[in-house]
């Protein structure tokens, strides 16, 4: 195939565990046998394009989209930028990129949530936006508060922001979760404990970013993402004696 | 020591969570207006060449209960085959879908258009499919799967046939209901559970 190379193989022991018995949910939900394992395809190859038109002025603003700029939610004002790579170093850029999240009490808007934490008027909790040439991105937003969850009987989430992204590829679909540093409640979080590498669980905490924070104005926190890359494919795909 | 092999590690995955559709189906959460409408509401628009299908179904945990918070993402070439940004490809066929199963019901339905065969790497020609990603709360890494069709030559399908036990490649077969309707149930864990792949 032209315009396609394959996708490296999924390093699933780089992944949660799908069976985690103190996630309570995941009990019934995981498959209990192996995956189909095979070389990636077009079907996962390819993926579908979404442009910049795509875009309001306010989707990468969570602090004014649900307003429309008429008023500000109420919370921690931060920053939350970075940058898209896939697992050779490249950039990927142009790609979709969705998050959403509680409010600052940690309440999300949405019919299922019945926590008592208020509503805020002038927050939804979504936002969207699409990566540049460097494969970089921004939100503003406010701090999202921790909340509590039905699985043991007194467990809280950390606050977290939800993460979507595409990249260029079907199979490159990730859905993740971005933690605060210093947050204690991630060491108790069942959740992230799903993640068993230390180490991979790190990366899904943004640090502190003062350098890139505007005095007066809000804190920034630095998430960077590497999606899969794709193999160097010099022998493949070559009409004989080429 | 050795060179460095200079590759970066995926970032890991995390659940959904319950809340999945605030950011990725707004309206399915009771927020309006902050995008003009939801992204992939379809994945055909008018004009699309080929036969319009429907496909109706459930994500049936282990349990056997119809999950009601479960995410799903289509992905699929149009009538010939060819997925969107190919050359000669419809231009009335995005390709991409993304539905929720029902809040009450658990059902998603998926109306598209019946995909023409695709080749795989090695030029053997894969039976018609559309990719389907799975998330949910309780789904800590998103589930890829495929739907073939019953009514189709599924018999020289390169992941398919990669299925040993062959009973199990029914999970993966979506069985007609109708003139233009499929049905195609997906099971978590346990009776019948659906091939789901590393691809």
């Amino acid at each position: 195939m032209t315009g396609t190379s394959p996708l490296m193989p999924r390093q699933r022991d780089k992944h949660p565990q799908p069976f985690w018995p103190d996630y309570k949910t995941s009990v019934t939900r995981s498959p209990s046998l192996p995956l189909l394992s095979m070389d990636s395809t077009p079907s996962e190859e390819t993926g579908p394009p979404f442009g910049h038109s795509l875009l309001g002025p306010l989707d990468n603003n969570l602090i004014l989209n649900y307003s429309q700029g008429k008023a500000s939610a109420v919370g921690e004002r931060i920053r939350v930028h970075g940058q898209i790579l896939d697992e050779t170093g490249r950039p990927v850029p142009n790609t979709l990129i969705e998050i959403w999240q509680a409010n600052a009490g940690g309440r999300y808007r949405h019919v299922k949530d019945t926590y008592f934490a208020a509503l805020d008027p002038n927050f939804g909790g979504c936002g969207r936006t699409i990566t540049d040439e460097y494969g970089r991105y921004e939100f503003l937003t406010i701090r999202p508060g921790a909340y509590p969850w039905p699985n043991r009987a007194n467990d809280w989430r950390p606050m977290h922001i939800h993460f979507s992204i595409f990249g260029h590829a079907f199979g490159q679909r990730l859905i993740s979760q971005m933690y605060f540093q210093g947050d204690p409640l991630i060491d108790l979080c069942p959740i992230a404990a799903t993640i068993r590498d230390r180490s991979q669980l790190d990366r899904l905490v943004a640090p502190l970013d003062m350098q890139n924070s505007r005095p007066h104005d809000y804190l920034a926190y630095k998430f960077d993402i590497v999606l899969r890359g794709r193999r160097q494919t010099m022998f493949e795909n070559k009409p004989e004696g080429m | 020591m050795t060179q460095s092999l200079g590759l970066l590690i995926e970032t890991p995955s995390q659940t959904a969570g319950p809340y999945v559709h605030i950011g990725c189906i707004p309206t399915f959460a009771g927020i309006e207006g902050v995008y003009p409408e939801d992204l992939g509401l379809s994945p055909v628009a008018n004009g699309a060449k080929g036969d319009i299908i429907t496909i109706t179904g459930s994500i049936y945990d282990g349990t056997g209960w119809a999950m009601r918070d479960a995410m799903l993402e289509s992905w699929q070439a149009d009538a010939s085959g060819l997925y969107p940004g190919q050359e000669g490809a419809d231009p009335n066929v995005l390709g991409f879908c993304r539905f929720a199963a029902d809040k009450d019901t658990g059902e998603y339905t998926l109306k598209t258009v019946k995909p023409g065969p695709v080749a795989d790497r090695n030029g053997n020609m894969m039976a018609p499919h559309i990719s389907i990603w799975i998330v949910a709360r309780g789904i800590n890494i998103g589930l890829h799967t495929r739907i073939y069709f019953e009514d189709e030559d599924n018999q020289n399908d390169p992941l398919l046939n990669r299925i040993e036990q062959r009973h199990r490649v029914e999970t993966l077969i979506a069985k007609k209901s109708g003139d233009t309707a499929y049905r195609f149930d997906v099971r978590l864990q346990g009776d019948g559970e659906t091939v789901f792949l590393d691809i």
